[in-house]
């Protein structure tokens, strides 16, 4: 792999906290390697600004290979930039080039409001999982693990639903702001095993109606959740939560 | 005098007998009671989540934005249970007995026999909670083998066991929260602990989104704030991961135990360039299938696919035949650096040694999928494809990972691995209960030294958090909390807190009245610098006493040249982080301390002076069969307390992966 240096131009979105109207700022940075992740490009701008004696620009990140989905940029119109299948944080400088001009915003969503420059709010998902996203077990409650065989392809959807990192980049691409792709993952990953049947009509309704009042938008069928999905999560997800929700709807008003 | 209360009795009753006969508190006195969770991942969400479940009031912190992103998500493997589903021969003698022979004899054999008890109950919950764990086709749960053992008992989820155990135990919190029963406080990170009459009452933190300082009171405390890896800046640890927690209880009072044992990590992807900002693991679940070798020839420059199976040197197969590319971390790391520093290291460092997939990928996987497929004669061609499709289900978000940060297809070009930083199996003493030195403090997961002595085995680190939030701790702070059911909430202006509150604001003021010239990660880069070269794989006298040196010398330049932008009642990472390296400097110098007094080469510690004539670790149970306690006696100054290991079931002997 051929490796080389470039210089770029961002535009990177400026906001001091949630109450001030935010704005671009140009930055030039120079001599990125090709090698260099894109988080550790802007670490390399941030290393610059506080030299230059001027505030880093804030942005979310942890765990950096793509698990913990705390990294969370719109980069070019686009949740997580321009790679299939990844987090900021996975993304690498060799798909740019010298003289490109990347522009850097945060999720905008009225849900996830800005906390500051490129970091947002998402408490929503955690109030979205405390309607219903678990299965009651207290701990010490459990049977032996063996004692419920699960059919392997209903435990590999589950876990393939499960994948989920929260980072929110479907809601962040979707034009309504929609959390569908979010919710019917959980839904499903429980809803496909059988420990969490007990619970799955009432769990579908509550987090369906947890998100609605954290002002998330509806579902139109786009796909653009999934497009930009990190971890691959399908739409067939969202069906099944309709499928969920409207079974439970109508057995709840029998 | 240490008492580290181990309960008395033959092993395999105590944890059963302690059970029997701890105090318990009443439902009604639960809800009375007020305990403070620091750290939400599998420690710290399990005990948040159980103990919420008992009736207490439970108040947990984290500095991400939500629970669910605590480093534990980014565990890979899988975790170790003693289920012998496999009929392979596993037992909970066995987990108890691997887990003390692969820490190298320096973890403590009652908690190590708990540990191995309660794992079956752990792989319980999580399947109750919806773990989605692999599954054969029968329905039933699979297993993997991990180094240091000879039987399969790893439960996993393709590579992403740690996010889906996290998930789990997140899950079981917010449930807690949304019953009232466990108050959650995200981007908050803890400053001080408050200690009145030598019990632990509670914390001071800082509110990371609006710069304020807090004050909560508890009756007790439970740090759950894993590891300090990122003491040598680059770790496969997440860039938030700290000491600071664990760092401001120890000047508290609560001592550190073994601050110098430090897992570095034989498979981690390496350095290309000054840029890096971590690493990132390959899991050890690989080594299953894949061979590491390095070219025979000095300085073979040849694509790695050009060069010939004669002319490939496997030396783990080579130096330890019996478990081959299994051997434990510690020793797998050991035997590429040695090969690396002999001049026969690949990559463009040079600081790489090849982990190869084809072999297993063809001859074991392949021809397995061709056999069931009825294809007689298969060609190499077909089996690669079979084959890839397997390896593709068990590890096909690592081989993504490692092609998204190198650009190369480990498919079809062995992986480039090196060894990293990983684990901290050093950690806050705690005695059998895991309470601290401090009365009412408590340390769990990867924050406490307890279980895995010098080196801790692959797949041990999600047991053990788990253990602790799960299963023991609701048993062992009910044995403390009974005494305490008379104390009243007792209100955070009580001079305590005042005086924790005032501290810690006075050093944010000083960190961000220095404006020096030099950026906090600059530091933090020497640090790490420092700590890697002289503390890390290899460590001698002369090593360590420049590294100390240098050490302080940073310190000095830190406390009067770094740079902080930004002021105190805002959100400001670099204030965050400022605070976080500052803590680094000094646990620094502790571990190289620690590793000084260490004489001898046991696991992840190896001293240049202490070693056979073959290069193998030479252990000292004469004069080192003890946990270093270290008790925090004003800066740079520690006072030595040593904890005797008894061994009277797992008998030590010199350790042999031959």
């Amino acid at each position: 792999m051929q490796h080389y240096t470039m210089n770029l131009t961002l535009k990177v979105w400026r906001q001091k906290n949630a109450s001030t109207a935010g704005h671009f700022e140009t930055y030039p940075v120079a001599e990125i390697s090709s090698e260099m992740s894109f988080l550790e490009m802007i670490d390399v701008l941030n290393e610059k600004l506080i030299k230059e004696g001027k505030e880093p620009i804030a942005f979310d990140h942890d765990c950096r290979e793509g698990i913990c989905g705390m990294c969370s940029m719109y980069i070019n119109g686009r949740p997580h930039g321009p790679w299939q299948q990844n987090t900021t944080c996975q993304l690498h400088m060799r798909a740019y080039k010298d003289g490109d001009t990347i522009v850097v915003e945060p999720w905008r969503a009225n849900s996830f409001p800005v906390v500051k420059d490129l970091m947002v709010d998402r408490s929503a998902f955690d109030r979205i999982i405390q309607a219903g996203g678990y299965i009651s077990v207290n701990t010490g409650n459990a049977v032996d693990a063996n004692a419920i065989p699960v059919e392997k392809e209903k435990a590999d959807s589950a876990f393939a639903a499960a994948a989920c990192i929260g980072c929110g980049a479907c809601v962040a691409a979707c034009k309504n702001s929609s959390a569908m792709l979010f919710v019917s993952a959980k839904v499903s990953h429980l809803a496909l095993l059988p420990q969490g049947h007990p619970e799955k009509k009432k769990r579908a309704l509550s987090m369906v109606a947890q998100m609605d009042k954290e002002g998330f938008g509806a579902c139109t069928n786009t796909g653009a959740c999934e497009a930009v999905c990190p971890k691959g999560i399908s739409i067939e997800n969202i069906a099944r939560l309709n499928r969920e929700y409207m079974m439970a709807g109508l057995s709840e008003s029998e | 005098m240490i008492d580290s209360k181990i309960p008395a009795g033959p092993l395999e009753h105590k944890w059963t007998d302690y059970k029997g006969h701890c105090k318990l508190v009443n439902p009604a006195n639960k809800r009375k009671l007020e305990v403070i969770v620091v750290g939400t991942g599998l420690a710290g969400a399990s005990a948040a989540a159980s103990l919420g479940e008992l009736g207490y009031q439970v108040k947990a912190f984290c500095f991400q934005d939500s629970p669910r992103r605590a480093h534990s998500i980014a565990a890979q493997g899988g975790i170790n249970a003693a289920k012998n589903y496999q009929n392979d021969g596993d037992s909970v003698f066995r987990l108890f007995y691997d887990t003390i022979k692969g820490g190298d004899y320096r973890a403590r054999e009652a908690n190590v026999h708990r540990l191995a008890e309660v794992s079956v109950n752990i792989i319980d919950q999580c399947v109750a909670q919806g773990v989605p764990f692999a599954r054969e086709y029968g329905g039933l749960l699979n297993n993997r083998s991990f180094g240091g053992t000879q039987v399969k008992r790893t439960f996993y989820a393709a590579g992403q066991t740690g996010q889906q155990l996290l998930i789990g135990a997140y899950q079981a919190l917010e449930r807690q929260v949304a019953l009232g029963k466990v108050k959650m406080y995200t981007r908050h990170e803890m400053l001080d602990v408050v200690v009145i009459d030598g019990k632990a009452r509670g914390i001071i933190c800082r509110n990371l989104v609006t710069g304020q300082l807090e004050r909560h009171f508890a009756h007790a405390v439970l740090l759950c704030t894993g590891g300090y890896g990122n003491v040598f800046y680059l770790s496969t640890n997440a860039m938030g991961s700290n000491v600071t927690a664990a760092w401001k209880a120890h000047k508290k009072g609560a001592y550190f135990g073994n601050p110098c044992f430090t897992q570095i990590h034989p498979t981690c992807i390496p350095v290309s360039g000054d840029h890096q900002s971590k690493l990132t693991l390959m899991s050890e679940s690989l080594r299953n299938d894949g061979r590491i070798w390095v070219p025979a020839l000095k300085g073979d420059k040849r694509a790695p696919n050009d060069i010939p199976e004669e002319e490939r040197d496997y030396f783990l197969e080579r130096r330890y035949p019996a478990f081959g590319n299994l051997v434990p971390r510690d020793v797998a790391s050991r035997a590429a650096k040695e090969r690396c520093d002999a001049g026969y290291g690949v990559g463009t460092t040079g600081q790489a040694v090849y982990l190869d997939f084809k072999f297993n990928l063809i001859n074991k996987y392949g021809k397995a999928e061709a056999n069931k497929l009825g294809i007689a004669n298969p060609d190499t061609n077909t089996l690669i494809k079979l084959g890839n499709e397997v390896v593709k289900e068990e590890y096909g978000n690592l081989f993504d990972m490692y092609e998204k940060i190198t650009g190369e297809n480990p498919y079809e070009v062995p992986m480039r691995i090196y060894p990293a930083v990983h684990y901290t199996m050093g950690g806050l003493w705690v005695d059998y209960e895991l309470m601290t030195s401090v009365k009412g403090l408590y340390a769990l997961g990867e924050a406490n030294f307890s279980d895995h002595g010098a080196n801790r085995l692959g797949a041990s680190a999600l047991m053990q958090g788990l253990a602790d939030g799960y299963f023991v701790v609701p048993y062992t702070i009910g044995n403390y909390l009974a005494d305490e059911i008379a104390t009243k909430p007792i209100s955070t202006s009580h001079p305590a807190f005042e005086e924790a509150e005032q501290k810690a604001a006075a050093r944010i003021n000083q960190l961000l009245s220095i404006q020096g010239k030099q950026t906090v990660e600059s530091f933090h880069k020497r640090l790490g610098r420092i700590m890697w070269d002289k503390c890390g794989m290899a460590r001698d006298e002369k090593g360590l006493k420049e590294a100390i040196s240098a050490i302080r010398q940073l310190k000095a330049e830190f406390w009067s040249d770094v740079r902080i932008p930004g002021g105190s009642d805002q959100m400001n990472p670099e204030l965050d982080k400022a605070g976080r390296v500052a803590d680094f400097i000094e646990l620094g110098e502790l571990m190289c301390q620690d590793a000084l007094d260490r004489k001898e080469s046991c696991g992840g510690h190896f001293r240049e002076e202490s070693q056979t004539e073959e290069g193998e670790a030479k252990r000292d149970d004469v004069d080192y069969a003890y946990v270093a306690a270290w008790e925090y006696q004003g800066d740079s100054q520690w006072q030595l307390h040593k904890e005797a290991l008894q061994f009277e079931v797992a008998k030590p002997s010199q350790r042999s992966y031959k």
